[in-house]
Order: C-alpha cells, then structure tokens, then sequence
C-alpha cells in the first residue's frame, strides 16, 4: 500500500478507519446475537408448574440458573432414578435436573445423595436434613373428586406421606350430604411439606387430586407490613394500641359479643342462637 | 507464492516424486495424531459411558463439572467465570475442580481442550471433510477469528445482566455430551445445527471464528508449554498442505516464513490447537511438538526420519 498524503485534520487514517469498522462490527453483532442469548434465558426460566427441582435447589429460578452448570451429577446419585436432565420439549431450562411428582416422586433419602454431588451449591449444601427441604408443597386441588372429601375413606396420600400427621393431616367434619357420617379432610400444612410428591404419586383418582407445586405456586404471601392482631396481642400482652374503641360486632340481638380479646369465649354460642339465623 | 487453491492434496503423488529422495510415508504416519486425538475424544467420552452402560462408573458428569472415581472434581473454568459473573459464589468443589483443569491447560496448552478433548472437535471437522469430498470452493460466511473475543465478552455480559449462566443455555459443547452420556434430544439438535453451519454456512466457522470456549482456553494457555515448532522450516517446499488442513491457518506463517524476519520458529499463537495436523501432512517433516522455549532449528527434517511402516527410505 503506497503511503497516501497526509490526512485533512479531522479524517481518519484508513489503518484506524478499518479497526473502528471492525471494532463496531463485532459490537454490533456480538450485542445482537447477546439480546438474542438473553432473551432466551429468561424465557427459558419459566417453568411448568408440575416441574419439580431437587431437594435443596436455590428457590429463585434465576438464582438456580446462575449457579447449576447442567452436568447432571445430582441426576447420576439419584438412586431413585427420580431426576433427569429437562431435554426438548420439557420447557424446563435445558439440561437442568427436575421431576414430575406424579411420575417418580422423591424418596426423600436420608443422606441427600442429589445434594452432596451438587459441585456448584445449586443444590444447596446447608440442607442437611432432608425433613427440612422445600422443593414444593402439596396442595388438594381438587376437593371435589378427592375421595376423602366424597366422605369416603380413602387417606392414601395420608398414608403414604413421609411427614404424615405433620405434613398431611386429617381433619374431621361433619358429611353434610348424610349429616351422620364425617369426612376425613386430608390437610396439607406447608411448614411441613417438603415436596417430596409422594401423595401426588399415590393419589388414587385418574388425574390426581393432590399435587405437588412450586411455592412462588402453591403459596400466597402476608404484606410484610400486616400484623395478626391475635399474636400481637399475645406478644404485647394486650392491645398494641390502647383505649381503643370497640365498635359493636355484627351479632344477633341477645349475644353481646366480648371485645375482641383473644381467648375469649365464642361469640357465637350456638345454644343461644335463633332459630333461622345465618350470619 | 502461489495461492492458496486448489486443494494441493490432488497432486501430492506427483509432488512426491518430482521432489526427489523423500521418505515413502505410510497412511498411518501420515494421520498418526488425527488418530491420537480421535482416540483421547473417545476415550473421555468413553470414561463418562461405561457408567451408564455396563453400570462401571468411572467418571460423573459432564464437561462443565465431573468426578472421577469419586475423587477427582474437574469443572470448566469458563463455567465458573460466567458463575461469578452472575454472582453466584459456588461450593468448593467447583472452585477445586476449576482450579485443577485451569493449571492443567496453563501450563500444558490451553488449546489442547479443543482438538483433544471437545466433543465438538470431531463434528466440524466431519463438516469440513464433508465440504472438501463435496468440493466446495466458497468459503462462505467467514467473520474474522478474532469474533469468538467479542462473543466471549458477549456471554460473559449476558451472564452478569440477566443473574445466570448464559452460556450453558446454547454451549453445542456440553449439549454434545450431554446428548452422547444422557441420551439428550435437545443436544443432538444443536450438535447437528453446528454441524450445518461449518457445511454450509461458513467454513471452519464454529470453531475457528465463533466459539468462546475455545477463546477462553486460548486465553488460559497464552503461555503454555506444549508448542509445535516449525523446526525443519527451511527445507519447507511450499506444498501449502499444512495451512490447508490447519484449523487456524493464520498460526502458521510467522513461524514457517519468519526466519528472514527473526521470528521463532515456534508457533506461539494462542490460537493453535496444538492439534498436530500439520505434522502428520508434512511430507518434508518440517513441524514437530516441542515446547515453548526450544527454538532450535534443522537444515531438514523428513530425510533423517524414519517411518513407523519400517520401510527404509
């Protein structure tokens, strides 16, 4: 390349006009492709609500996903064969280890052999009590086909849970359909359930009437700024705020309700209802 | 010098015998480290199989984080660098297993994970096979091979915005494994979209050009030892066999043609996969493996060797 007169003031060289032009190709075209590449990540980060991670995995999805590298170590201790590597078609974050309840539960093994495999703490290494892992809750979705509810007696999903009379309890109730007989209402108490899936599993009915869901799912949230004025009240050992005025309850005439004070006797006392009341 | 077309492959007989005394080279020494590295990318694929199959477990995992009988924890320092990258502080047996394969390939020769070990190694060159046996003559789509540094800086600033690993979600690499170990659909997919993008699309494109992984390991092992040495350069007959079967051909000249300018005939490029393909084509035996700081030379180099076929020249 022959040497060129020297340039007007404010022109560029064409050594540094090439390097710029390349410099802004690349940019360009590494930026486009790195919205492309982001935009993927997030999609990929929903997840179907029947896709259950392993015990001990970060809760945030985008946590999860910064920490997992996909080598599938957790899917190779499993001896359950209960986890795999999400593959096509599953619309979970490609070659990250999930499972379906319904298909093969967690057998909720003693020593956490999914965790201690995790190289990268995805599958956190402080859970080290497999009693105290939250990979879902179960919720009854379905209380009209679920047996119990029927007022059968069914209490498979009862039996079969891990954490039973903690996790899954029965509650009884009086069957309104022969007013002489009770439902056993399998309920599902969230500070006990680990989300093993085993109830799920179980669940006699067709499609199942107890499922195994993500907590962001299954679980509803108090704003941080409400307080429960029963406990409050236990706490303060009284009202929080005195002198306050007690406006009357909704009641019937002849009850007079005691005012708000927990532990209180029944507002309601059925013997003193009238006939035909509703509240 | 002549270009670079056609492929001189075509008249290596004649060649041959118009260059005078020449060594007669065997088919087997002719492709002695294409077949080494088709055995050691085997081999890893086959330490990570015998599990599943036979139910032998050797090692665990993939290539982003294994184990090895239990004891050995290997990780992808890329891996842990998009980790941190998305703040992410990992167990230390990541931090272990990164730290042991990141000294490995500083010190041996960062490229060697690409022609040695990758997965995907086998695939491009499957498609460039392919294109040469097709005859394809354009080169199509070739972004400079300095575009896999603006992809590594694009994987590491998607990881650190969107607060996840965000090469892991398209890596054809431990796609590739996990299809082969794990049976998945998804990887295949993308082992074989690579495959047509370095048929069709662009020559030598994935590996060459694009890939950040490969970038990476170049990266690490700046310094590494293990070199090839054009250390019979000047009895090169400027056959141009080399730079055609070279991945990265651009590697090659400042050492083969550097002796005028002082240059070392050692290629010290980051870029060269240390792949040998060159030693095993040159019919002048021009290259060898040496290391970094040998950078002694030979008036020539294929009349003092001998073949493995045993046949004296």
């Amino acid at each position: 390349m022959s040497s060129k007169p020297t340039n007007p003031d404010g022109l560029l060289s064409p050594e540094r006009r090439r390097v710029l032009e390349t410099a802004a190709r690349g940019v360009v075209g590494a930026g486009a492709a790195g919205v492309l590449l982001g935009a993927y990540q997030k999609s990929a980060e929903a997840m179907p609500a029947l896709a259950i991670r392993p015990p001990g995995a970060l809760a945030d999805e985008t946590k999860f996903l910064s920490a997992c590298v996909r080598c599938g170590l957790c899917v190779r201790a499993c001896p359950y064969k209960t986890l795999k590597l999400a593959d096509l078609g599953d619309h979970v974050a490609n070659g990250t280890p999930w499972f379906v309840a319904r298909k093969v539960p967690c057998e909720m093994c003693e020593d956490i052999p999914c965790v201690k495999a995790c190289p990268t703490g995805a599958l956190e290494h402080t859970l080290v009590d497999i009693n105290k892992a939250k990979m879902g809750t179960a919720v009854l979705v379905d209380e009209e086909n679920c047996l119990n509810f029927l007022g059968l007696r069914c209490d498979v999903c009862y039996r079969d849970c891990p954490v039973i009379d903690k996790a899954i309890t029965l509650e009884i109730e009086s069957n309104p359909r022969t007013r002489k007989h009770a439902i056993f209402r399998p309920t599902v108490h969230a500070e006990h359930c680990t989300g093993c899936g085993k109830c799920e599993k179980s669940c006699v009915l067709e499609e199942a009437a107890i499922k195994v869901l993500p907590l962001r799912v299954a679980r509803g949230e108090l704003g941080r700024h409400y307080r429960l004025g029963w406990e409050e009240y236990k706490k303060n050992q009284g009202p929080l705020i005195k002198d306050v005025i007690d406006l009357p309850d909704r009641a019937p005439n002849d009850i007079t309700p005691p005012s708000g004070v927990p532990d209180a006797p029944p507002i309601l006392d059925p013997s003193k209802l009238p006939k035909g009341w509703k509240p | 010098m002549t270009a670079l077309a056609p492929p001189p492959r075509l008249n290596r007989e004649a060649r041959l015998s118009a260059a005078g005394p020449m060594p007669e080279r065997g088919i087997f020494v002719r492709n002695r480290y294409l077949l080494a590295r088709r055995m050691t990318q085997i081999l890893v694929l086959a330490l990570f199989l015998t599990g599943p199959w036979f139910g032998l477990w050797i090692a665990k995992g993939t290539l982003a984080s294994s184990m090895t009988f239990d004891v050995l924890p290997l990780t992808d320092p890329f891996v842990l660098v998009q980790m941190l990258a998305a703040r992410h502080w990992p167990e230390g047996l990541a931090l272990i297993g990164a730290a042991i394969v990141l000294v490995f390939y500083a010190l041996v020769s960062g490229r060697t994970y690409c022609s040695w070990v990758c997965p995907i190694n086998p695939v491009t060159d499957l498609a460039f096979w392919t294109r040469e046996k097709l005859g394809f003559q354009a080169k199509g789509w070739q972004p400079r091979p300095g575009t896999r540094w603006f992809v590594l800086a694009m994987a590491l600033i998607v990881s650190a915005v969107t607060g996840a690993i965000a090469w892991e979600l398209v890596n054809p690499i431990t796609m590739a494994f996990r299809a082969v170990v794990f049976g998945s659909v998804a990887g295949a997919t993308f082992v074989a979209a690579v495959f047509l993008f370095d048929l069709f699309v662009a020559r030598r494109g994935w590996c060459s050009h694009l890939c950040p992984v490969g970038a990476f390991y170049g990266l690490v092992g700046s310094k590494s030892l293990l070199r090839v040495s054009a250390t019979a350069r000047s009895a090169c007959d400027h056959c141009m066999d080399c730079y055609a079967v070279c991945p990265e051909p651009q590697v090659i000249s400042p050492a083969l043609e550097g002796a005028k300018k002082g240059l070392s005939p050692v290629i010290l490029s980051r870029e060269c996969t240390a792949c040998g393909r060159c030693i095993d084509v040159c019919d002048r035996t021009v290259f060898r493996f040496t290391h970094r700081f040998d950078v002694s030379e030979t008036a020539e180099g294929g009349t003092h060797r001998s073949n493995c076929s045993g046949e004296k020249p």
